[in-house]
């Protein structure tokens, strides 16, 4: 990537592994936890957020010098609310489909805690383009695990993916279920994903111990 | 930070000129674009109502709408009715063809599928009376059927649906829709493989009276192959959403008994 100098790069891609929102800043679990049950919702769920993150970052970094610090995070809040209210309108006028997929999210979105937790602790300090990369790589690393807890969950507690039945018909026995498989209906409930981004955050940290804290 | 933001004044006449802006733009652009939304919101209704008809693309195992560029069309072809019952107090006091509601000048001139169903259901609750619309159509093979709007509450915010029975109120298909529910769970009342379920489900008991459907967990029939039990398969993960669309058909599809032994007598 030649437009992008090497601290630009880092912006990207340290929020993947390094500097997870998810498993090292320990943001956004409550929308990891509530809609990843399955893989297409975690899918909207990574676009939505990558969207209003990468956009939200850059306004808020616009705003930086005029915001009073007094009430900071009300103008943030509304800078969030009024982005993700003009998008869901705009969708239910030209696609109506994609706005009834979506509608879940929209207040989802607003209350998640990466958007804040971003504006607050980078777009505020840095100027719109750096502002622009942290939010796409924090969203794109928030959006990484939530698709992995997603497969996680779908799979094991549904026996699809994105709705296909991959491991056969739970009700006709074919597949995996002849030789006596059954799905994991604990998977479908909350707890799992916590525990299935426990075990993301166990693995990463079992391979690079500079990230264990004391 | 520099001094000048710190400034009271300057943080009040910011959070001013902030609402302004924000509520205008807010404003503007909802009265720009409510009239494509209330139109997109028609089609749907029409498209959900044609789905608990049968009128549909399904495929193998998704649940898939007629066109919304055909529904308008499929909607006057197929819905050859649209009956309004008054409720009161326990009874239907009157009896409406869609002309007839139409020509009452009370109300309000709408088709009768546009009539909002939470609003007769607070009109139930405060004085005791109620618009209950009743769509007629066929289904594709040329069966009459009767299509009648229900809605209630799920684990966070509203459901709703479409029941179509025929005259002896056996259901005929089904549509359900929610407003916030649990992606995964409680939001797959309107995934095909509940809402099919429904599909030959008696509301009736032989006697006549009116029973419900219940979605019941432990059913241990996930074929739902017994169709005379007044029972379909809970959804796992969702008993709270299963619960509220146990209660709706009972509340609201209740309503509508008098008229089916009325069209029997």
């Amino acid at each position: 990537m030649a437009i992008l100098s090497k601290k630009d790069t880092k912006l990207i891609t340290d929020p993947f592994l390094d500097n997870n929102p998810i498993t090292i800043q320990v943001l956004g679990i409550c929308s990891a936890l509530a809609i990843t049950a399955e893989l297409k919702a975690s899918i909207v769920m990574s676009i939505s957020v990558l969207f209003v993150l990468g956009v939200g970052n850059v306004v808020i970094s616009l705003m930086r010098n005029i915001i009073p610090s007094k009430i900071r995070i009300i103008v943030q809040l509304v800078v969030v609310a009024a982005l993700v209210i003009i998008v869901d309108q705009v969708l239910k006028a030209y696609a109506y489909e994609l706005s009834k997929t979506l509608s879940v999210f929209v207040g989802l979105i607003i209350t998640n805690c990466i958007i804040m937790g971003r504006f607050e602790a980078f777009a505020l300090g840095n100027g719109p383009w750096r502002s622009f990369l942290d939010g796409i790589g924090n969203a794109a690393g928030y959006g990484f695990i939530l698709i992995l807890v997603g497969f996680v969950r779908e799979l094991f507690g549904s026996g699809t993916l994105l709705g296909f039945p991959v491991l056969g018909d739970p009700i006709e026995k074919s597949g995996l279920y002849s030789i006596g498989y059954e799905n994991n209906g604990f998977m479908l409930l909350s707890p799992m994903a916590l525990i299935v981004v426990g075990i993301i955050i166990w693995v990463q940290r079992s391979r690079n111990a500079s990230l264990i804290e004391d | 930070m520099d001094n000048k933001t710190d400034k009271n004044l300057y943080t009040i006449l910011f959070a001013v000129g902030m609402v302004v802006v924000v509520g205008g733009i807010l404003a503007f652009l909802s009265t720009s674009l409510s009239p494509a939304i209330t139109a997109n919101e028609k089609i749907e209704k029409q498209q959900n109502i044609l789905y608990a008809l049968g009128i549909n693309n399904n495929d193998g195992t998704s649940a898939i709408f007629i066109g919304a560029k055909e529904a308008p069309d499929a909607f006057k072809e197929n819905v050859t009715e649209q009956i309004v019952l008054t409720y009161k107090d326990g009874e239907i006091v009157q009896t409406q063809t869609r002309q007839e509601f139409l020509d009452d000048k009370e109300n309000g001139g709408f088709e009768p599928y546009l009539i909002d169903v939470k609003k007769q259901q607070t009109s139930q609750k405060e004085k005791g009376v109620r618009q209950l619309p009743l769509f007629v159509g066929k289904n594709k093979e040329g069966k009459t059927l009767y299509v009648a709007p229900i809605r209630g509450k799920g684990l966070w915010d509203a459901i709703w649906g479409y029941v179509a029975v025929d005259e002896d109120m056996v259901v005929q298909g089904t549509y359900f829709d929610h407003k916030g529910e649990t992606p995964g769970l409680g939001a797959n009342i309107k995934q095909r493989y509940f809402m099919d379920d429904f599909y030959g489900e008696k509301l009736l008991t032989d006697a006549g009276v009116f029973k419900g459907i219940t979605v019941a967990k432990g059913n241990a029939d996930p074929k739902n192959e017994r169709k005379d039990d007044y029972k379909v398969d809970a959804i796992a993960g969702a008993t709270i959403t299963g619960d509220g669309v146990t209660a709706m058909i009972k509340k609201d599809l209740g309503l509508y008994v008098p008229y089916f032994q009325n069209l029997k007598k």
